[in-house]
């Protein structure tokens, strides 16, 4: 690991003043910032197309959100991945082919390690260093503050050639605002503060969201327990993991080289969920007011079953909450002694102005391939994806993007114009064949195929003569 | 070729984990040099360099390994065995090492490591006497040991002579035992091998070092030439030995230019 002193040693010192403080001149470095899965992809394939590399995390370890140890953790005890391991790892990093098709979330964490161990990036991380500000500077360059996470110690500018924001979307929670709330007697938390099933035993829980989380913690507390209602706004698709007893998403893909058209796809996709899973509406679900993939895809084997063993009570969204009770859209009452909000994560960049990122009113921001704001060509975001498969594949490639298009810029700035000039057209596109419902659960939804292939053209577009 | 981002085949039809046997030697001090990965070609297994470059490398300070393809040497039984399963073999174990590999492929192993250079970004790679297929490789093997080659034209196994591998200055009795020792790759395989899958490229752009002998009857000079034209390099060339150039008589040579290569290469 890097110190501070290293650094200061290999540099003749502040040569550049903004608003009065040193700014060290760190050249053509790239900044990343997060070391979680996708500042580590993106560190490695900076590296890997020449670039230096300088990575502020702010914890003390890699991993980012699959760190249990890290207190922006979602991960609770029995998270195992949704998608099936040939679609979740890096393309050129594959797991052990003897861990399970759905592995948990601590392999993931020891694959991340092992990934920043063998590709030598941990010299490249700040370690316990947070982002405090990114600036703007002269010659599309940027100038970023860190300091000690939780503020000790002074800060410090350093200017880079580019910045790569790899910070995660799935650690602010999102919490909703019901009338009543304020003073309702139970205990109310969100999902990102739900570790394991020891709290929920024993007493009489109301899951709030039919997201994959929303879906495990049900799950859990319908084992475990006295009493669990799951309230969902709609009716959803429940997908099992398996089909046909091969993991339900490498099935799913293996239709894709014939590209269907989608409406086909998805009556096929209707037709293996009538056949495997059933009709939902006999379990006391709603029907889905939605085609498959229009909502993010829900993977839960378990949920269904559980809804036949009377362990969960499926309740629609709630209306109000009273001092004791919680009153439902329907009218019913129920008096739940704790409330799990499962209600999603937003996007955060508190480090960086929202007129950078394009950011709208309601926290959106635009970029081309969810990757690229307009006008700020050496400014990109890593991982921002919420897709039907795996993240890790999707940000392998879009940091190789990101790493080529850098490339491409000093190399051949005729050809980069071209790009610059669909970046700036196509900013917020969507990436996804399906019209996805409007919420800010489906801002950064893709479908990973869709993407991929935009990506591909865009590799080939953007290749390098060596 | 290009890179290829939509991998169908590989997310859903996965390779079946198998066991591999993996032979090491470590060195004694290590120097922080990265760690060497042997991949033996068809009817071969890591004992073929666990005999004595694996020593060697580790004599010189890097950790060395090699591995049984699927179906040889002590690796699990894998009749079906495709190259693709053969290349997850290689990038699996590379992978599972502490830091970036060198993969160094023989024979048609060397093609295994091609593909494999596609999946896994090596810190370098090396091929000796390399097999890259195609219907040549047929016409040569069928010229020089028509009896051993021929049932392999029909799924069998392919029986490579002791003559062919070997030099003559390797004492005939060794040859011998050496070549009873060989086994066989799947029919499959061996069908792929002569057609001749296009290979996609490296990832991460790694140097390459191609490694032969003129004398090789297995690799044919102008085959040789060929593979290392893919990676615009020329062959350095070790005259007299046989295609087995682990085992062969001369075996310090190669693997000391391999090894003066490596370090010369990766210092800076």
């Amino acid at each position: 690991m890097a110190t501070f002193s290293d650094q200061e040693s290999n540099e003749p010192g502040a040569t550049l003043w903004r608003d009065g403080r040193p700014v060290y001149d760190r050249a053509g470095t790239v900044c990343v910032i997060g070391a979680g899965a996708s500042g580590l992809t993106a560190i490695k394939n900076l590296k890997e197309y020449g670039f230096g590399v300088d990575c502020y995390e702010r914890e003390t370890g890699v991993g980012g959100a699959w760190n249990w140890r890290h207190d922006r953790s979602p991960v609770y005890a029995s998270t195992h991945l949704i998608s099936s391991r040939p679609l979740t790892e890096y393309p050129d990093f594959p797991m052990p082919d003897s861990w399970p098709d759905y592995p948990h979330h601590s392999q993931l964490l020891s694959y991340l390690e092992h990934y920043a161990d063998h590709f030598d990036l941990r010299p490249h991380i700040w370690f316990g260093t947070e982002v405090v500000r990114v600036e703007p500077a002269d010659g599309d360059r940027w100038d970023v503050t860190t300091r000690s996470t939780g503020g000790y110690g002074a800060e410090r500018t350093s200017r880079y050639s580019a910045v790569v924001v790899a910070n995660g979307h799935n650690w602010a929670p999102k919490m909703p605002a019901y009338e009543g709330l304020d003073e309702f007697r139970g205990k109310v938390i969100h999902a990102s503060a739900y570790k394991d099933a020891t709290q929920v035993r024993g007493k009489r829980v109301l899951v709030v969201g039919a997201g994959n989380t929303g879906c495990d913690i049900a799950v859990e507390a319908g084992q475990q327990a006295a009493k669990c209602w799951h309230s969902t706004r709609r009716g959803y698709w429940y997908a099992p993991k398996y089909t046909f007893g091969r993991p339900a998403d490498q099935v799913t893909d293996s239709l894709a080289p014939y590209r269907l058209p989608l409406r086909l796809r998805q009556w096929l996709f209707h037709r293996v969920l009538k056949l495997t899973v059933g009709d939902l509406t006999r379990f006391g679900l709603p029907r889905p007011d939605h085609r498959v993939f229009e909502t993010h895809p829900i993977v839960n084997s378990h949920l269904v079953y559980q809804l036949g063993h009377g362990s969960i009570t499926p309740v629609p969204d709630v209306g109000r909450f009273r001092r004791n009770s919680v009153t439902l859209v329907d009218g019913q009452e129920i008096e739940p002694d704790l409330v799990v909000f499962a209600t999603g994560y937003l996007p955060r960049f508190e480090f960086l102005a929202p007129e950078l990122l394009g950011t709208d009113a309601s926290g959106r921001p635009a970029l081309y391939l969810n990757a690229f704001p307009r006008r700020h060509p050496t400014l990109a975001v890593a991982g921002l994806l919420q897709p039907d498969s795996g993240l890790l594949p999707l940000v392998h490639w879009q940091s190789v993007v990101i790493a080529r298009w850098l490339r491409l810029r000093e190399a051949a700035p005729e050809r980069a114009r071209s790009f610059a000039a669909r970046v700036d057209a196509e900013a917020g596109d969507r990436w996804h064949s399906a019209k996805v419902k409007e919420s800010t659960r489906h801002w950064f939804e893709i479908g990973h195929i869709d993407y991929l292939r935009v990506l591909q053209r865009t590799l080939d577009e953007l290749e390098v003569a060596a | 070729m290009k890179t290829r981002v939509v991998r169908v085949r590989d997310w859903t039809r996965p390779v079946p984990a198998v066991f591999r046997e993996v032979r090491a030697a470590t060195p004694e001090a290590p120097e922080g040099k990265p760690p060497l990965l042997f991949v033996p070609g068809f009817g071969h297994g890591a004992w073929a360099f666990a005999e004595h470059w694996l020593e060697h490398a580790a004599s010189r300070a890097f950790p060395a390994h090699a591995v049984s393809l699927r179906g040889h040497g002590g690796s699990g039984p894998a009749p079906k065995a495709t190259l693709r399963a053969y290349a997850h073999d290689v990038v699996q174990v590379a992978t599972g090492l502490d830091r970036r590999a060198v993969l160094v492929g023989h024979g048609a192993g060397a093609l295994v490591v091609a593909h494999a250079l596609a999946r896994y970004p090596a810190r370098a790679g090396v091929l000796v006497a390399p097999v890259f297929g195609g219907w040549g490789t047929l016409g040569t093997a069928l010229g020089r040991n028509p009896a051993g080659t021929l049932p392999a034209v029909f799924g069998g196994r392919l029986r490579l002579h002791h003559r062919q591998l070997f030099s003559r200055e390797l004492p005939d009795a060794a040859a011998r035992e050496y070549a009873a020792r060989l086994g066989r790759a799947s029919a499959r395989a061996q069908w792929q091998l002569l057609r001749q899958r296009p290979v996609e490229p490296a990832v991460g752009d790694p140097p390459m070092l191609v490694v032969g002998s003129p004398d090789d009857r297995v690799v044919p000079p102008s085959a040789l030439t060929r593979a290392a034209g893919r990676y615009g390099v020329a062959p350095l060339l070790f005259p007299g030995m046989g295609h087995d150039m682990m085992l062969d008589a001369r075996w310090r040579e190669p693997v000391d230019a391999i090894l003066d290569w490596l370090d010369k290469d990766l210092a800076g």
